[in-house]
């Protein structure tokens, strides 16, 4: 046992190593939470595009874009996306690596929202849409006020599973050097020449952030879920 | 108000309406029956535009539609309340927001004037105290009569109605119909395709026989029950009545 604590102290104690479990922490939360609402804000954007077109043929084009878009993110891991992001498209320019690690994951999870609230959106009635028209209302307004709220709802649980799997992917920005949680306890490791609490670590804080998600979530979906009551 | 000139409608190969011609006059009550798979619910959908013709002209108000923009579209349909077969009420509002939703949205009344029209009409069909509810907690006859109040608070100038009791438990299909026959009375034009035969004999000022996607037979309610002239209709009536 008193191994233990001297191990405990020597990981993070000495010479305080805990500051880079706390800084390589804060930059994981804030690329996770600007990728996210990048993702959240475009993937909306193209699932609207391609259930316009599908539902009146309309935007032929932006919807073509769309699918290539799709196509080309879903086909190739984040990893290769971040490298080329950094190492490609701004191989020549000065810029932060929190944003091009933004940029990078923020367009990834785009693609996995988009297909995640299309499908929310198709999953509507038609009646729906059919109601809101017979009323006066506009595409866009019957969207807006009758549609997306309604998918919303049903794609919560999927909406979350890809914010966790964004938080848990925001792990491999130790590609492009960001000193994020994974990276912070690696560089423990390689400094203590001792693997087992670092790392142990660094998987105890990811499962409180992913457990800490999910009953924020399932809060969320019990105050939406007041009109199902019969 | 409203006429129809040589419609037709196909889907794919499949030709639904095969020319229909009929004018629906203001403060009439058109009903419209027939067998199932006569076009008669397409032809409704026609009159809204949620379905577009494949050719002919429908006027409305003296005005040419099927040809409108769609901004035009929404105008009119402002003026043409629909109530359909499975409610299509928005299950995530109350009953209030679900009336109220359109006019707000629209700018046609502020939120008090909305709330207002709102209760007002809730308390004539007598479900005023389902304001804050919402539609799963009510009864398929209390869904249905919502969803025609909903389209009556855009204050419409004529009522489409998609055979509004046919998903209906049997003794729920009484207080829809009663709420249909106050609007008759009260002078509303409307358009209603329906299996209920006892509905129209009582509140039609037409009654229209539909099959394989025409008019074969229009009349007065006591001549089109009491003395058919077409033999598809002889045949029909025979069978439901």
């Amino acid at each position: 046992m008193g191994n233990f604590f001297e191990q405990f102290y020597d990981t993070f104690i000495v010479k305080s190593r805990w500051m880079w479990l706390l800084q390589g922490l804060g930059n994981t939360m804030l690329i996770t939470v600007f990728a996210v609402i990048l993702g959240m804000l475009l993937g909306f954007l193209i699932a609207i595009v391609r259930t316009t077109h599908d539902k009146t043929g309309k935007l032929v084009i932006p919807n073509l874009i769309c699918r290539v878009y799709l196509t080309v993110i879903r086909g190739t891991p984040v990893v290769v996306q971040l490298l080329i992001i950094y190492f490609v498209v701004f191989a020549s320019v000065p810029i932060n690596k929190i944003f091009v690690a933004i940029l990078a994951f923020g367009l990834n999870s785009a693609a996995y929202v988009a297909e995640i609230v299309r499908s929310g959106i198709m999953s509507i009635d038609n009646g729906q849409f059919e109601a809101g028209a017979s009323l006066g209302l506009n595409y866009a307004k019957t969207m807006l006020f009758i549609i997306l709220p309604q998918a919303f709802k049903n794609i919560l649980p999927a909406l979350a599973n890809e914010f966790i799997v964004l938080l848990k992917e925001t792990s491999v920005a130790g590609y492009i050097a960001i000193q994020d949680l994974t990276k912070g306890g690696d560089q423990i490791r390689s400094d203590t020449y001792n693997a087992f609490l670092p790392l142990l670590a660094v998987a105890a804080i990811y499962l409180v952030i992913v457990m800490f998600l999910t009953y924020l979530v399932s809060r969320l979906e019990r105050r939406l879920a007041k009109n199902d009551r019969r | 108000m409203i006429d129809v000139k040589n419609l037709h409608k196909s889907f794919g190969k499949l030709d639904v309406l095969k020319g229909i011609d009929t004018t629906i006059e203001k403060g009439e009550k058109v009903v419209i029956i027939g067998p199932s798979g006569s076009g008669k619910s397409t032809f409704l959908r026609c009159l809204n535009l949620l379905e577009k013709p494949t050719s002919g002209e429908i006027f409305f108000e003296g005005k040419e539609i099927t040809h409108a923009k769609t901004s035009e579209v929404n105008l009119l349909r402002r003026k043409m309340g629909m109530v359909f077969q499975h409610f299509n009420l928005f299950p995530h509002m109350t009953i209030r927001k679900n009336i109220t939703l359109a006019p707000v949205k629209l700018g046609l009344l502020s939120k008090e004037e909305a709330d207002q029209c709102a209760d007002d009409l809730l308390k004539k069909v007598g479900l005023l105290d389902k304001a804050e509810q919402y539609p799963a907690q009510l009864s398929g006859g209390q869904k249905q009569r919502i969803a025609i109040v909903r389209a009556l608070a855009m204050n419409p100038d004529v009522m489409l109605f998609d055979e509004p009791t046919s998903a209906l438990d049997p003794e729920m299909v009484g207080e829809v119909l009663q709420l249909m026959k106050q609007l008759a009375n009260e002078g509303m034009t409307m358009v209603v395709v329906t299996h209920e035969m006892g509905f129209a004999r009582e509140v039609a000022s037409r009654v229209v026989f539909m099959a394989d996607g025409q008019i074969l037979e229009q009349a007065s309610p006591d001549m089109f029950f009491n003395h058919p002239q077409n033999d598809r209709l002889k045949e029909f009536l025979s069978k439901v009545l």
